[in-house]
Formats: C-alpha cells, structure tokens, sequence
C-alpha cells in the first residue's frame, strides 16, 4: 500500500520536473512558442457561426436592417470572414468579428448570433422543463415525481430562503422575476460549460440586461423611505451632507453595475482559466514539435482541468444563487418600512 | 508587452486581496457558526453577500486588467 503511494509521488515529482524543464527550454525560443490567447478570446466572444470542431461549423441567419431594407442571409456567406456578401448596393464583410458595411453606411444589426441561438435553446430547454412540471400540479395531489421532485426542492429554496427572507411579507410579487432570474442564470451557466456551447452568461451584454431589469424594479417599487435615505440620510451631521448625498446617489446605479460585473467577469474567468490549462499542453508542447514534453504536462493539466471544471459546476450555481440574492436584497431594501 | 506584464501584476493584486477578504469572510463565519451553530443558515447567507461584495470589488480590478492586457 504504502509502496504505492511512494510510487505515485514519485511518478507526479518526475512530470513535474520534466514540465519545470519544458519550460526552462521554451523560454530560450520564444518567438516560435504556441500563443493560446487568440484561441481563448475566440471561444470567448460571440460569433456569427457555431463553431463546433475543426472546420465543422452550424451557419446562423444574419438580419440587417439598413436604410428602410432588410438583408437576410446565412453567416455561410461570409465563408468564415473570407468572402463579402454584396446585396443591392451594400457590401458587408467580417472585419475582427464584426460585420462592417464598406461605404460606411449605417446599418442595425439584428442577427441570430451564437450567443442568442443558444439563449433560445437555453430558454426552450427551461420552458420544457418548467411546463412538464406545471401540468403535474395539475394533477390531484400525489407525492412529486420526476421533473417535478427535482424542480420543487429548488423553487421552494429559492422562494422562501430568499426571496421571503430578504423582501420581507410583500415578497409574492417579485417571486416570479427572481425565480426566472435564477434559473435562466443557472441554465445559461451549466450549459456554458458543455464543450462547443456558447458563452452567454459571460457576455457583458446579458448581463447587463439582466442587471437592468433589477435596477428598474428597485427604481419603480422603491417606497419613500428610499427617496428619503437618498436627499437626506436620516442622522447624518448636516456638516456631511456634501459627501453623503453624491455617495448615496452614485449607490443606486454601483449596484446593479457591480450585479453586471460579478456574473461577467465570473463566468469569463472560469473559462479562461479552463482554456489557459489546456493551453499549456501546447505551450509545453511548442505547438506539437516536442511531443514528449506535451504528454509529460498533458495528466498535471487534464487533472487541474477536472478540478476547476467540478468547481466551476459549483461557481454556476453559486452565481445563479449571489445574484438572485443580492438583487432580492436590494429590492428588500427598497420596499422595506421605516421603524425608526 | 509591457503592458501586458503590468495588467497580469493588477490582476494578481486583485487576487490578493479577493483571497485575504474572503478568508477573513469564511474564516469568521465558520468560527461564529462553531459558537451557534442554530443560527448556521442566516450567517451562510450573510457570508455570502459579503463574500460577494468582496468579490465584485475584486472582479471590478480584473476586468480592468483584461481590457489592458
């Protein structure tokens, strides 16, 4: 038993010290090395096509509006941003993942992109799911079963550890906004995390959408206590009041914006951090000169990979879970009554 | 390049002081769920609100930093 384990350790000190080599040996011929940070930003950012492997890509409709006529054809025609697609008098080409129209003329971009194809999938997925657990609460009452068993504990947690904890008694109308809150940040952030799928959670974009809905309805159901914390913050020296009304202004819009960032910058991180691990079987690699040099840092990588990818199931539930808490309190803190 | 050097150092500054906060966060709240344990569940929540806090601070520095870098 014990001898195993000597062995083992030995074997992770050899891969270790062969990896410590590869790199002392890379950094001598720099200017050939593998450069992982176009391949990161490219699984990053939205795009035109569903790129799946290789040269295997799904083509998404593209709609363009300009000047009172609508353009409409497949992103196939771009021919991955090889090719210009000419329709009437306007020339549209790819140009750093944008469609850019050559005369510069203006135009809305209203495409299916792969980050909203896959808000559809994901929101069709979750209408599923919810409508199958619905009509079994149509049924006279039974034990839960199947969706419905796996829905309930979840909706009840949400709703009742908190929505009602943080609102307070007049939470019913806010129940339905954060549950749909939660549980399209929940889906959008698990299915992120399936190879080939797309990164909607950590598009700026969504997040900001999301973190607007809140900020609208702290702004629309704030009582006049909240108006009142924001001119003139009960029990502060008039002395302070210069400093203190800009800061509790500034307040309202840092929230929602820091809700915007949290999710972004969590869901982006996490996938950077999973591609920069795999990467390094290809810097340590050079790009596939030094095989034995891939395959000694390949088992350390895939093993850090698996234990960022468990934690990022944990971090798609958690952020799933910090923003629907953080904007119920927000929105608690807006409804609540003065008793001072 | 250059640049590039300065935003990796922001990023794990950042980092830093993500780490030592929600240490203290966690830290303190383990301790004080040991003392109470009946009252495990509001602290969890209370911890996690401010180990986000923390954290949106923290993200704030590394979005900067990845817009530079």
């Amino acid at each position: 038993m014990n001898k195993n384990i000597y062995k083992l350790l030995f074997a992770v000190l050899l891969m270790i010290i062969s990896a410590i080599n590869v790199f002392a040996e890379n950094n001598t011929k720099k200017e050939k090395g593998f450069n992982p940070t176009p391949h990161i930003l490219h699984h990053i950012a939205d795009s035109y096509e569903w790129h799946l492997w290789g040269n295997v890509s799904i083509p998404l409709p593209v709609i363009l509006y300009s000047e009172g006529s609508w353009d409409v054809f497949m992103s196939s025609a771009f021919q991955h941003g090889k090719s210009k697609v000419i329709k009437g008098d306007r020339v549209y080409k790819i140009d750093h993942h944008h469609i850019v129209e050559e005369n510069n003329k203006e135009f809305f971009n209203f495409s299916i992109t792969k980050n909203v194809a896959s808000m559809f999938l994901s929101v069709l997925l979750l209408l599923i799911v919810v409508f199958r657990a619905v009509k079994a609460y149509k049924k006279p009452k039974r034990a839960p079963q199947g969706v419905q068993s796996f829905l309930e504990p979840i909706i009840l947690f949400v709703r009742d550890d908190i929505i009602k904890s943080n609102i307070g008694p007049k939470y019913e109308k806010y129940t339905m906004f954060l549950l749909t809150v939660f549980f399209f940040i929940l889906i959008n952030n698990l299915l992120g995390l399936t190879p080939g799928a797309a990164n909607v959670t950590g598009n700026i974009s969504v997040t900001f959408v999301l973190s607007l809905f809140t900020f609208v309805i702290i702004t629309v159901s704030a009582n006049k206590g909240y108006w009142k914390h924001l001119v003139k913050p009960p029990g502060t020296p008039i002395a302070l009041l210069p400093i203190m009304i800009p800061i509790e202004i500034f307040g309202v819009f840092t929230k929602p914006f820091a809700l915007m960032i949290r999710l972004f910058a969590n869901i982006t991180a996490g996938h950077i951090i999973i591609f920069s691990l795999i990467s390094l079987i290809f810097v340590a690699s050079n790009n596939g000169i030094n095989a034995v040099a891939g395959w000694s840092v390949a088992p350390i990588s895939v093993a850090f990979v698996l234990f960022i990818f468990l934690i990022e199931i944990l971090v798609a539930f958690l952020q799933a879970y910090i923003f629907t808490l953080l904007s119920a309190v927000f929105i608690g803190l807006a409804v609540k009554e003065e008793n001072h | 390049m250059e640049i590039n050097g300065i935003a990796a150092i922001g990023a794990g500054l950042s980092a830093i002081g993500a780490g030592i906060g929600i240490g203290m966060i966690g830290g303190k709240a383990l301790e004080s769920m040991a003392r109470q344990p009946e009252h495990s569940g509001m602290i969890q929540t209370n911890m996690f609100i401010a180990a986000a806090l923390v954290e949106g601070v923290a993200l704030f520095g590394v979005v900067v930093a990845l817009m530079q870098g």
